[in-house]
């Protein structure tokens, strides 16, 4: 993918690094505002994913990029802290229970209620925008932690991402599918191409995948990030699938919702009980990581959501201009 | 063909191994996926399969044999 417009003083320095037009980094990065920041570290990951059109692969464990990265993800990880409350112990055999609990007392604003009642295809398209950052590379974050589990969640993991990525069949990875949506609305299916137009919020909701997955040490945050994920997703992707449909989506554009209605509800069991709930047995002093990483995930959402439905009831575009 | 089939808290029928589904008159249901979520709670609405509904109507049920006081 394109490297991205810079937005800051921060990302400037750093996509002018990786493009070739400066040789150094800020010692002591202090970005101009959350738009630098979440650019700059979201160009920071994507090296761990596929990478930026003609900038050298090495630059991933370049020690300077590294250490830029590690600054930045030190203002995030305050910014999550007072978003989500820090990590707290927790009794492991409680983790499935306390997810159920987090995940029914999620107070986040219905944004699935109002694209499936109210929303025009212009503001579903920007929908679709916005979660393309993160569509066309799903479940490729949680990929990361699955050589650092051994056992029973292990085994939960992979039998959740074999269904991510369709079973192995290519037209039914979930990635993939999501293309089927993109093309109903006319966007461009290439990966990444909208990350300069989706705003802070819909970065931060990536980055924080990348956060927990790239640091073998936020396993846990990462595994309580995806049980929240999958915990939350049935309910609203049936919303989602009869919004498109309202506005005249055929059954190929809401394919990747309705697929997501039937395999979320088997992902929750997994995700909760044979994979955090084990996980947390078998590394019970990462408990309450577990928990952490899914307050973070429902937190770093519905900020998101807050945006994009404030945005659309002052009648402007979620998006940036 | 061999499966098992596991009660989960609160939750719907899970089910994985060798399994066929099929209407009474022995029409096949696609499953879709090799692991399955069979409603339990009764308000899915693609029963046989689960869609998360027991969430949202407080569907209350354990994951061992319930064994009923004598009347």
């Amino acid at each position: 993918m394109k490297l991205p417009a810079p937005r800051g003083a921060v990302s400037t320095a750093l996509i002018d690094l990786l493009g070739g037009k400066a040789s150094t980094l800020p010692r002591t990065p202090v970005p101009d505002d959350e738009e630098d920041l979440h650019l700059a570290l979201f160009v920071c990951y994507e090296m761990a994913y596929r990478g930026w059109d003609g900038v050298d692969d090495r630059w991933e464990w370049d020690p300077e990029l590294l250490r830029l990265r590690g600054a930045l993800e030190h203002r995030f990880e305050a910014d999550l802290h007072a978003l989500a409350g820090p990590p707290e112990a927790v009794d492991p055999a409680t983790v499935p229970h306390r997810l159920t609990e987090l995940v029914s007392a999620d107070d986040g604003p219905s944004l699935s209620g109002y694209l499936r009642g109210r929303a025009t295809q212009e503001q579903f398209r920007e929908f679709v925008t916005h979660r393309s950052v993160y569509h066309l590379r799903e479940a490729d974050p949680h990929t990361y932690v699955i050589p650092r589990l051994a056992g029973r969640p292990k085994a939960a993991l992979i039998e959740i991402q074999l269904d991510e990525y369709g079973g192995g069949v290519e037209p039914k990875m979930h990635q993939e599918l999501f293309k089927r949506t993109m093309s109903w609305f006319g966007l461009d299916l290439t990966y990444g191409t909208y990350v300069d137009a989706v705003p802070a919020a819909t970065l931060a909701a990536n980055n924080v995948m990348s956060l927990f997955a790239l640091h073998r040490r936020r396993r846990g945050a990462l595994l309580g990030h995806l049980a929240a994920y999958e915990m939350t997703s049935s309910i609203p992707n049936r919303a989602y699938s009869n919004g498109l449909r309202r506005l005249g989506g055929d059954a190929s554009a809401t394919a990747f919702y309705d697929e997501h209605v039937e395999a979320d509800a088997v992902h929750e069991q997994i995700a909760a009980h044979d994979l955090c709930g084990s996980f947390a047995a078998a590394e019970p002093e990462l408990a309450g990581d577990v928990v952490w990483g899914a307050r973070c995930a429902l937190a770093v959402d519905a900020r998101w959501a807050t945006s994009v439905l404030d945005s659309w009831a002052a009648g402007r575009s979620s998006l940036r201009e | 063909m061999s499966s098992t089939i596991i009660p989960y808290e609160d939750g719907p029928l899970i089910v994985r191994g060798d399994f066929e589904i099929a209407t009474p008159d022995g029409t096949p249901i696609e499953a879709g996926r090799t692991t399955v979520a069979l409603c339990r709670c009764g308000k899915s609405a693609i029963k046989p399969f689960c869609d998360g509904t027991h969430k949202a109507i407080n569907f209350r049920a354990g994951t061992d044999r319930v064994t009923p006081a004598p009347r």
